[in-house]
């Protein structure tokens, strides 16, 4: 039976109660009668022979390009870069994607009698990855073969020695990225592409950019008129880069970009509950849900984000090109929307989302509260082509504990940056004139970003400026169950449960609202008509 | 009339060191004060004047005392019995002579400089530090003329503020209160004139980063005389660790420039400083750090956001703590105390020496430091007084003090 497509279900009286995640735990929200409920297609038939289809798509490259084997040749350098920890969610099972695709190209490589390899992961300004994270990416033999002689290594944004400025954009957008990339003979760039937002000539525009290239893209001006993410054509996120990209082209950078996606098959076992439609839970489905959550509800929150953050996802491989970055990626993009989309029909004055425990940012670390932030305004209220799923003025409703709670090895300058920023201002534009720099030069944070496993100083201003386009466009956000102190903190509105969130929210957007829940994940991205 | 009276009962002090393990003040029933028929004590000279309470704070060293978790250090500069209480406003029935030998009127208003140095005991020629103006340092404490006591509240000759009856107060003690000054800003003087050397003995430098740790009624005090006394003259940046959301309004209002949760205090001090953290201490920290709360956690946090070479000023007064000095040797730190009060020299040209006491009281006034003044109670109510007291942060308070003024009682 082929996978069913995505679902607009209308709630009635026989609507069973409605799943919500909650960080690590999940609960059944009775919604109200006439509200929507936007469940993502079923994953698709993956790729019978992924290594088939990787090789395939090496030698059959899109768009003005050549075919790999043809592009490698002794005594040439060759770099391979690929996307790093926030890619994809949650990690899925072994073998990596990554390990996968790189393989395939250093089996090339060696037949081509190339010896000068090195592999690059595309951090930009993310967390330096561990060995055991690195291992699980690339597998323990393109691991032993690379890390131990230094040919393994993560882009150090904030290393001039090993950054290369190539010039401005006609907009005046500063381009440097690593130097090694830039003066390599070839260039591959491996990527996961989770969300239509991803690859592209953001891949290297971005990942392996510094500061001073970023800073052109990533802020609040640029983020709010990004309307969506997901949409490249109405992204201005997307049109820095991808002048960014052009001119990296131009500078003489040979690019070979290798685009995959995935099903959203993403939960495995005995969590397979969490991606059904839930009127057809079976009985072992609501066996699942009740041991699931009464075992969590009794266990402390660091042991229930344990447990999940060593859930792998069965992902499948749906697609692989090759090639030229944009003839690469509108193929990507297509097949994104495939497994993704949803046609939705008009907006609504409250959206409603239940938000789990994991980011492209906390992946095996804490969702805090700025993440929370991020999670919800950045990506899920993103997560549209045409329309936001929600009117102007109208309400976002999220549910998630939102503890006061940070990983100090993973997000120092957020501890900071919660503290000290948004108890001043929640306004993305005051703190990028008032506190981004600092933040970015602060040579405490920079030490710990280049030599331990931080995010960068400037990162969570980034995570801030993601939600400037939902910030600019609701008009008001609550969070049910959430510390409300953190909540506060955050410039949002804390209820107990949903109905008083339903009735706060009522304040705002009129007596009778219309109401959607986007169920997610699995990912959806809705095509609001 | 009636006194709070402490006597030399050791089982007493046991069982109150046992109930403040469950709040500092609790143990005030079981303790060793006690409430009494009073009167007025004998006059220890002809230039003692009889000084009859109108308000009486409660400091945090009277609590440690009553709590039984004092330094042994202090035993000896103790006599009992003893009345408690040196933030003292009260009124000369008799009038009297001031520090400065200027006749106060029969029925004035006037404040103590408790410390009961080599004068007030008789003692000549006075020891160096008297003689100098800083009675705070004076070495003859168990000497002289008085039974053994380090301020007023703490010798059995002289009385105490936490009395209806009239305590004596010797000439030299003796401040007089402006009329515009309300009973609560006038009890607070006396620990504003600790703030006030405390923050004048730092000798703060220009741009420098100072951090002051704790804002109870010290750490406010301390705040209001940097910003008003030193900062006009010498500009600073004034970061404040404080507990509890009234301590940081009024933290705040003070003139600090930034008030964060003490957990918050060193990274608060660390982005302001540029530093990077090397073996959990700050690389390039605050110039200054007033450990305005006198415990082994506050100490070991002042050393770790201090800078190299930087200083770390006791205010609160500490007792026997356990704290790693490895830093404060390997970093060439100052660790500096501050007690009480003497002759201050304030910051900028042409700035005349004055007491600390003179300082404060037109600190008091100018800042409105009575508003910290936040409970009154009566004598008779003195357990309820030191239990509010003893958890004056967490109640939103954060000076308490006793009403003397009638004695039917009255609290607010």
């Amino acid at each position: 039976m082929s996978p069913r497509p995505g679902f607009v279900l209308d709630v009635d009286s026989s609507t069973p109660p409605t799943l919500f995640w909650q960080g690590e735990r999940f609960t059944l929200e009775k919604l109200p009668e006439g509200s929507r409920v936007i469940y993502a297609p079923e994953p698709i038939d993956p790729l019978t022979d992924p290594q088939a289809a990787i090789r395939h798509a090496l030698e059959h490259p899109l768009g003005d390009q050549e075919p790999l084997p043809a592009l490698l040749r002794a005594g040439m350098t060759l770099t391979i870069a690929f996307d790093d920890i926030s890619l994809p969610l949650p990690p899925m099972e072994r073998p990596d994607i990554r390990q996968l695709v790189i393989e395939q190209v250093l089996d090339m490589a060696a037949e081509a009698g190339v010896d000068d390899v090195e592999l690059i992961v595309a951090l930009a300004l993310h967390r330096r990855m561990t060995e055991p994270e690195l291992r699980h990416a690339l597998g323990d033999r393109i691991y032993d073969a690379f890390a131990p002689n230094g040919l393994l290594t993560q882009h150090d944004a904030e290393d001039p020695d090993n950054l290369l400025f190539l010039g401005q954009t006609d907009q005046g957008e500063e381009v440097e990225i690593n130097k090694r990339a830039a003066e390599s003979d070839l260039l591959v760039y491996v990527n996961i592409n989770l969300v239509a937002m991803d690859g592209g000539h953001k891949s290297v525009a971005t990942g392996l950019s510094s500061y001073k290239s970023l800073r052109h893209h990533h802020n609040p001006e640029t983020m709010r008129k990004s309307t969506s993410f997901m949409d490249q054509h109405r992204s201005e996120l997307h049109s820095s880069n991808w002048r960014m990209g052009r001119l990296i082209r131009e500078c003489g950078v040979n690019v070979f970009q290798i685009e995959t996606t995935l099903n959203n098959d993403t939960f495995p076992g005995a969590f397979k509950f969490l991606q059904k439609r839930e009127w057809e839970w079976k009985a072992k489905d609501r066996l699942a849900y009740v041991a699931a959550s009464s075992a969590l509800d009794r266990v402390p929150a660091k042991h229930a984000r344990k447990i999940f953050h060593s859930v792998r996802a069965p992902h499948r491989m749906t697609s692989v090109q090759a090639g030229d970055v944009e003839a690469v990626h509108a193929v990507t993009t297509a097949n994104v929307w495939e497994q993704q989309g949803v046609v939705v029909e008009g907006q609504t004055d409250i959206l409603t989302m239940g938000l789990p425990y994991i980011s492209p940012y906390n992946v095996n670390s804490i969702l805090n509260p700025i993440l929370v932030a991020c999670l919800g305004l950045g990506y899920f209220f993103n997560l549209y082509r045409g329309k936001p799923l929600v009117r102007e003025g109208g309400v976002l409703i999220m549910t998630h504990p939102t503890p006061w709670e940070f990983n100090p090895v993973h997000h120092p300058s957020y501890i900071d940056f919660f503290e000290q920023v948004l108890s001043e201002t929640t306004d993305p534009n005051v703190m990028s004139e008032q506190f981004e720099e600092v933040f970015a030069t602060d040579p405490w944070y920079i030490h710990l970003y280049r030599t331990g496993h931080a995010y960068h100083g400037v990162h969570p201003f980034y995570m801030w400026y993601w939600c400037a386009h939902a910030l600019h466009h609701l008009g008001a956000v609550i969070i049910v169950g959430g510390d409300p102190t953190s909540v506060h903190r955050l410039g949002f509105r804390a209820a107990s449960t949903m109905a008083d969130a339903l009735e706060m929210a009522r304040d705002v957007v009129g007596p009778s609202p219309t109401l959607t829940h986007l169920h997610s994940p699995p990912i959806l991205m809705a095509d609001v008509q | 009339m009636k006194a709070l009276v402490v006597e030399r009962n050791l089982p007493r002090f046991a069982a109150s060191r046992v109930a403040s393990l469950l709040g500092s003040g609790r143990g005030a029933g079981i303790g060793p004060l006690q409430l009494l028929d009073a009167e007025a004590p004998e006059r220890p000279g002809d230039d003692w004047y009889p000084l009859r309470p109108l308000l009486s704070g409660i400091c945090g060293s009277d609590l440690a005392t009553l709590d039984g978790r004092a330094s042994r250090y202090f035993d000896d500069m103790v006599s009992f019995p003893f009345v408690p209480g040196h933030e003292v406003v009260g009124v000369l029935d008799e009038g009297g002579t001031d520090v400065a030998g200027r006749p106060l009127a029969p029925g004035a208003r006037a404040v103590i400089e408790p410390v009961l140095g080599c004068a007030t005991r008789h003692i000549h020629p006075l020891c160096p530090r008297c003689g100098s103006g800083h009675t705070g340092l004076c070495g003859n404490l168990a000497f002289g003329a008085l039974e053994p006591g380090l301020q007023t509240g703490f010798c059995t000759d002289t009385g105490g503020g936490w009395s209806t009856a009239p305590l004596m107060a010797h000439t030299s003690q003796l401040h007089a209160v402006p009329e515009a000054l309300s009973d609560q800003d006038a009890v607070m003087i006396e620990p504003t004139a600790c703030a006030v050397h405390a923050a004048l003995s730092a000798h703060v430098a220009d741009g420098d980063l100072v951090a002051v740790v704790g804002a109870g009624t010290l750490g406010l005090a301390t705040v209001a005389a940097l910003h008003s006394i030193v900062r006009p003259a010498v500009p600073c940046t004034l970061v404040v660790g404080a507990k509890h959301a009234r301590q940081r309004e009024l933290a705040a209002s003070l003139g600090a420039d930034l008030v964060v949760p003490p957990d918050q205090l060193a990274r608060a001090v660390r982005r302001r400083a540029g530093s990077l953290v090397l073996a959990g201490r700050l690389t390039e920290g605050a110039d200054i750090v007033f450990d305005c709360v006198g415990s082994a956690a506050s100490l070991t946090e002042a050393l770790a956001m201090v800078r190299p070479r930087g200083k770390v000023v006791l205010v609160g007064m500490p007792g026997k703590v356990s704290v790693d000095l490895a830093p404060l040797w390997h970093r060439e730190l100052t660790l500096v105390g501050a007690y009480a009060y003497g002759n201050e020299t304030p910051p900028g040209a042409g700035q005349p020496d004055r007491r600390s006491f003179e300082l404060a009281i037109d600190l008091v006034g100018s800042a409105s430091l009575g508003r910290l003044v936040s409970a009154l109670y009566p004598l008779e109510r003195y357990e309820e007084a030191l239990a509010h007291a003893g958890a004056a942060g967490r109640r939103g308070a954060v000076k308490v003090a006793f009403d003397l003024r009638n004695p039917k009682g009255r609290s607010r």
